[in-house]
């Protein structure tokens, strides 16, 4: 009988530990979702159409390990407010569950030179002109032209991985545009 | 003695503290969760949407599950980011999904003429149900699924 007490306390005990595990895994999980839902959150780079600010390297070997993670955080988003040369993550305007990073060039009034087609296109308000540090293999706004502000998921602030590429993301500036001032 | 005990009581006060904060913490985080991916509760008002929505401001419950799985369908209100303003959201019916063909009223003030466009990919036709007084895609053109809030289904 007392084996049979015993077994039924070491049950309970491994019950509510595993309970006790669960909930604070969810607790856990809760808040994190929280915090990257709100304040920031780690995203990987993909694709080399920000080299050589991001993914300088086409290391077809080590794939998605060699990817840059960057910090990306989500304050500029209670004003909507951007600089020049910020770099953005947005959801594409085709597609809206791939997700893209580039730097803005533009943004509301501006007047942005295409080369290309030697036209000069006005920022319409409430959007911004996005375009890859890398023209040649980069789809932004030369092809699907500007998009709305409400895109916009975050700030990309620092790269965190890999170890060697750990620094602050700086703003750069475009030859390109025009503001009215 | 005495700078022993006060010790164990600040401890148990900050113990308690810690639990209670983490407690409020917990209820935030939860609210927030099912307030994003769940629904969310909101006031539409302005007279872009008669007779569906009052002039003075109706509370309405948006989901957002189905935009999360491309469910909205044609008909459905929907509550968008304003492409203009990206603080605002509003609230508009959608008429058209990507690749449909759509006929609208350009200015119903002024004349009768329809005109028609091809929704392109990714993006969505909307229009308020009171024409004569909405701010919509026949102003400011498609706008992208990913500006889609969610999707009103009780008033």
């Amino acid at each position: 009988m007392c084996r049979c007490i015993l077994g039924e306390i070491s049950n309970m005990a491994a019950h509510n530990f595993l309970w006790s595990l669960t909930k604070n895994c969810f607790t856990f999980g809760l808040i994190g979702l929280t915090v990257s839902d709100r304040y920031a959150s780690i995203v990987p780079v993909r694709g080399s159409s920000m080299s050589p600010t991001f993914n300088p390297t086409t290391d077809s070997f080590m794939g998605s390990l060699s990817d840059d993670h960057v910090l990306m955080e989500k304050f500029c988003l209670q004003k909507y407010k951007f600089s020049h040369g910020d770099v953005i993550v947005f959801c594409s305007p085709s597609n809206h569950k791939e997700k893209h990073v580039k730097r803005i060039i533009g943004l509301p009034g501006d007047w942005i030179g295409t080369p290309m087609t030697n036209d000069v296109v006005k920022v319409p308000n409430g959007h911004c002109w996005v375009e890859g540090d890398n023209p040649s293999s980069s789809l932004d706004s030369r092809s699907f032209g500007p998009i709305p502000l409400g895109l916009v998921k975050g700030r990309v602030t620092h790269i965190l991985w890999p170890p060697q590429r750990v620094r602050h993301v700086e703003r750069k500036n475009h030859q390109n545009r025009h503001s009215p001032s | 003695m005495g700078v022993r005990n006060q010790l164990s009581l600040f401890v148990t006060f900050a113990k308690e503290g810690f639990e209670k904060s983490l407690l409020v913490g917990k209820f935030f985080c939860c609210l927030h969760v099912v307030n994003t991916y769940v629904c969310t509760p909101a006031l539409a008002y302005g007279p872009s949407m008669l007779p569906t929505i009052n002039l003075t401001g109706d509370l309405v419950l948006a989901e957002r599950i189905s935009t999360r799985f491309n469910k909205v369908c044609p008909g459905d209100v929907v509550l968008v980011r304003s492409p203009v303003v990206p603080r605002r959201i509003v609230t508009k019916r959608v008429i058209g999904m990507e690749g449909d063909r759509v006929s609208y009223v350009a200015d119903p003030k002024s004349s009768d003429k329809f005109e028609t466009v091809v929704v392109p990919q990714g993006h969505v036709w909307i229009e308020g149900d009171n024409i004569y007084e909405s701010n919509d895609s026949r102003k400011f053109g498609a706008v992208p699924y990913g500006l889609i809030e969610g999707r009103v289904f009780l008033r």
